[in-house]
């Protein structure tokens, strides 16, 4: 069998491509990336597009009383004369005397009846009441009269008035008032209808409890307590349709603020991999550079820059987040010039960790034949580093870097979920997971965190599969 | 080795002075609203001084109307002589609240970290006897799982599970509704009841390192020469493993484990937070939002001093267990 040969990257691409961990987590991340970044731009919405729900809500229309006692209208009025002769309606008396005159009763129907004294006529008592304006007292009686007999017209000072089945009042082609024994008044600012106003009481005597009148609903409800019915109208109101549940709309619903919550974790993955990305290549970046020159130069820069780092080691990373994140939220720092800073700061707290690599790597392979061979061939110090010890640092610098973007994406993630990391209106995973605080949310509406933490840790765990997997086929003294 | 430990304290001591200054000029550079508010509240009392006065009393109190390098100073004496101040959040002396909230952090770090051991050390040297077979895969695919768990979801997933869906635990705090009514045991058990999940957390978050690192040194052993000719002698496999191999995985495990020691005290930030436990970590995480200068500058600086306390105690313990290690 012939063997090919094979340069040392072919060498180390076969290796690496033989692990089965690592090929899924180059797979995982390959998903992930392309979920973030092409999702983005197919995704029909937003980020921060707020979609609506039309919600039916009952809002109070008018409260209608069915008038209960007789009412008593005449010339002359009199509360004596109206207490006796609604005792007279009540016990069926149709004649009595009182103070020296005699009444007579008579019933029209409709529970109206024409009151006279001695034989002449002077008022009605009636249950329905006329609700309107422009008709005086004998307008009124001849109103009242006419509504008894169901005429359709009646004269009062020399005018005419129309009468409907109904009970309207109409002068000419205008409604003056109505009557009814329902009594009916308006919640809100909206003048009613007539024919509204028919429609209402046309139902609540047929003892219906919801109705439709041009488009629009009504329910009517009777609280027994006031003796009212209440009508109430459905209106549709337009609220943020917060927490949907998943649909083919939302495939994963949407979140508080009614945001499609696919498209946020889309956008929140670009967010999450684009800082751990630039915060990675920050501190790759200080430290090669410290790492490089503390190991190459040795004696007191090695001093200095270790010393250096040591103390960065000793800074309690966690709690200096949190309070510098506390510390933004006092300022009121703008979200984007926030997540500018938070990378900033993360990769100059993550320099140490590189730097201590490259320093430890750089020191052994000083001592090595081929650095003596650049020495002695006279290159300059600069190319010396770059150009012959850094490449040779490379691949462990790799493998770290691809942990510890991993590593930044976490913190990154845990800071956003404490909310002292990427604000509102900008998505990360971990500021998507920030809602489960609401322990409603938690119980409730697992498509809200779920998906978000899901996504986390399959990328976290992909770069750490793909970490895992270059450091063994970097290495090949690890024999399979 | 005296010398040496003399040498690493003096060096010790010079970072941590370096590690507080940088710590005070951060703190020092945050919005302090606390004082103003104090101001407005105690120049509001009948009689009291004015606003103005009050603010210069408290930046003198507090050290806060000098200019940050002779804050410093006095900062440093205060923690010198073991006066650190009063916690502007929790209006108690900082070290009174330390000294209560820091018993429950130790313990739940202390089980934890007893768990993790256990777990770590068998499952590592399970993975490695065992190298690329199928359970080898599994643990170490389930070691990256736990690494790669962000602590936040999987203390949520616990609780979606147990308290919730289940009903086992609580959601929140350290103690039951009806804890003040239970019987000293009731207390105790109540207690415990609520340390499980954030304990679990504590424990599956940070198993998966350990466990790698046992099995990679496991490996290491089990390729050394002297496992070869236990092999050669016709040994049995379980007493190369357990006698000869299992030992020599230990060194550099007491070097890790020894330098977490420390770290007991440090408190589980996120953790307790999540799950309402008054320990170190969730006081300080309060003490940090709020702003609270004295509280914060006392937890940094203590976890300043826990982490170079693990570096000496690593090296220190390195050296103790192995005797072809020189210190120098």
């Amino acid at each position: 069998m012939k063997k090919e040969a094979l340069s040392p990257g072919a060498l180390t691409l076969r290796r690496f491509l033989r692990n089965r961990l690592a090929v899924t987590g180059l797979g995982i991340l390959t998903f992930m990336f392309l979920f973030s970044f092409l999702g983005g731009l197919l995704t029909p919405y937003r980020q921060e597009q707020v979609f609506y729900r039309s919600e039916l809500r009952q809002k109070d229309y008018a409260a209608v009383t069915e008038n209960e006692s007789y009412r008593y209208t005449a010339e002359s009025a009199d509360a004596l004369l109206h207490a006796r002769l609604t005792l007279a309606v009540a016990k069926g008396e149709r004649q009595f005397e009182d103070r020296g005159v005699s009444y007579s009763l008579e019933d029209l129907g409709r529970d109206i009846y024409a009151v006279s004294a001695d034989g002449v006529s002077v008022g009605v008592l009636h249950k329905p009441v006329f609700q309107g304006e422009g008709l005086n007292t004998p307008a009124l009686v001849a109103a009242l009269t006419a509504y008894a007999s169901g005429a359709d017209a009646f004269v009062a000072e020399g005018k005419t008035y129309r009468l409907t089945p109904e009970g309207a009042v109409l002068a000419g082609e205008k409604e003056v008032g109505y009557i009814s024994s329902l009594v009916l008044q308006t919640v809100g600012q909206e003048p009613l209808t007539p024919g509204l106003r028919d429609r209402i009481f046309q139902v609540i005597r047929g003892q219906a409890d919801s109705f439709t009148y041009e488009d629009r609903t009504f329910t009517l409800n009777y609280d027994a307590a006031t003796r009212q019915q209440l009508v109430r109208e459905e209106t549709l109101t337009q609220v943020w349709d917060a927490y949907a549940a998943p649909s083919v709309a939302h495939p994963l619903g949407t979140d508080k603020n009614g945001m499609d919550m696919l498209t946020r974790l889309m956008y929140g993955g670009r967010v999450s991999l684009v800082i751990g990305f630039i915060v990675v290549g920050i501190s790759a970046l200080l430290g090669v550079a410290l790492g490089g020159v503390a190991g190459y130069f040795g004696k007191w820069v090695d001093g200095v820059i270790m010393r250096l780092v040591d103390i960065f080691y000793c800074i309690p990373s966690t709690p200096v987040l949190i309070i510098l994140g506390a510390a933004m939220d006092g300022m009121r720092v703008e979200p984007q010039l926030r997540m500018v800073l938070l990378m900033l700061i993360l990769g100059f707290l993550g320099w140490p960790t590189v730097a201590r690599l490259v320093r430890g790597q750089i020191l052994s392979l000083r001592e090595q034949e081929f650095m003596t061979a650049t020495e002695a061939c006279g290159l300059r110090i600069r190319r010396r580093i770059f150009r012959h010890l850094i490449p040779n640092v490379i691949p462990q610098l790799i493998v770290t870097c691809t942990m510890s973007l991993g590593s930044t994406i976490l913190t990154e993630a845990t800071l956003s979920f404490l909310g002292l990391g990427v604000k509102f209106p900008f998505a990360s995973w971990g500021n998507i997971m920030n809602d489960v605080a609401n322990s409603h949310v938690l119980t409730s509406y697992w498509f809200v965190w779920v998906p978000a933490g899901v996504c986390l840790v399959l990328s976290v765990l992909g770069f750490n599969f793909v970490g895992d997997g270059l450091r063994d086929a970097y290495d090949p003294k690890m024999k399979r | 080795m005296a010398r040496y430990i003399a040498k690493r304290l003096l060096v010790s001591v010079g970072i941590l002075l370096i590690v507080i200054f940088v710590i005070y000029s951060l703190l020092r550079c945050l919005p302090a609203s606390y004082v103003e508010t104090m101001a407005q509240r105690l120049s509001q009392a009948p009689g009291a001084k004015p606003y103005e006065e009050w603010v210069q009393q408290l930046n003198a109190r507090y050290g806060l109307d000098k200019g940050i390098v002779e804050g410093y100073f006095v900062q440093l004496k205060n923690l010198v002589t073991g006066n650190f101040g009063d916690s502007w959040k929790y209006a108690v002396p900082v070290w009174e609240k330390f000294t209560s909230v820091i018993g429950i952090s130790f313990v739940m770090g202390a089980v934890s970290l007893v768990l993790e051991l256990v777990l770590a050390v068998s499952l590592g040297v399970v993975a490695a006897t065992r190298q690329y077979s199928r359970t080898d895969h599994l643990l170490t695919t389930g070691a990256l799982l736990g690494i790669s768990l962000p602590t936040f979801f999987f203390a949520t997933l616990l609780k979606l599970v147990f308290s919730v869906k289940l009903g086992w635990f609580d959601l929140f705090g350290l103690v039951g509704r009806d804890h003040a009514q239970l019987s000293a045991w009731g207390k105790f058990w109540d207690m415990a009841a609520h340390l499980v999940l954030p304990i679990a957390t504590m424990t599956f978050v940070s198993v998966g390192s350990l466990m790698r690192y046992t099995r990679t040194n496991m490996l290491e052993v089990l390729n050394a020469d002297y496992i070869r000719t236990a092999r050669a002698k016709g040994l049995p496999r379980s007493r190369i493993i357990g006698h000869h191999a299992f030992r020599n995985t230990l060194i550099p495990l007491v070097t890790v484990v020894g330098g977490s020691l420390p770290g007991l005290f440090a408190g589980a930030l996120i953790t307790e937070t999540l799950f309402g436990i008054p320990g170190i970590g969730y006081t300080s995480y309060q003490a940090m939002v709020a702003g609270d200068i004295p509280f914060s500058m006392f937890y940094l600086t203590f976890l300043a001093v826990l982490t170079l306390l693990g570096n000496l105690l690593s090296d220190v313990l390195y050296a103790l267990v192995d005797p072809r290690v020189r210190l120098h």
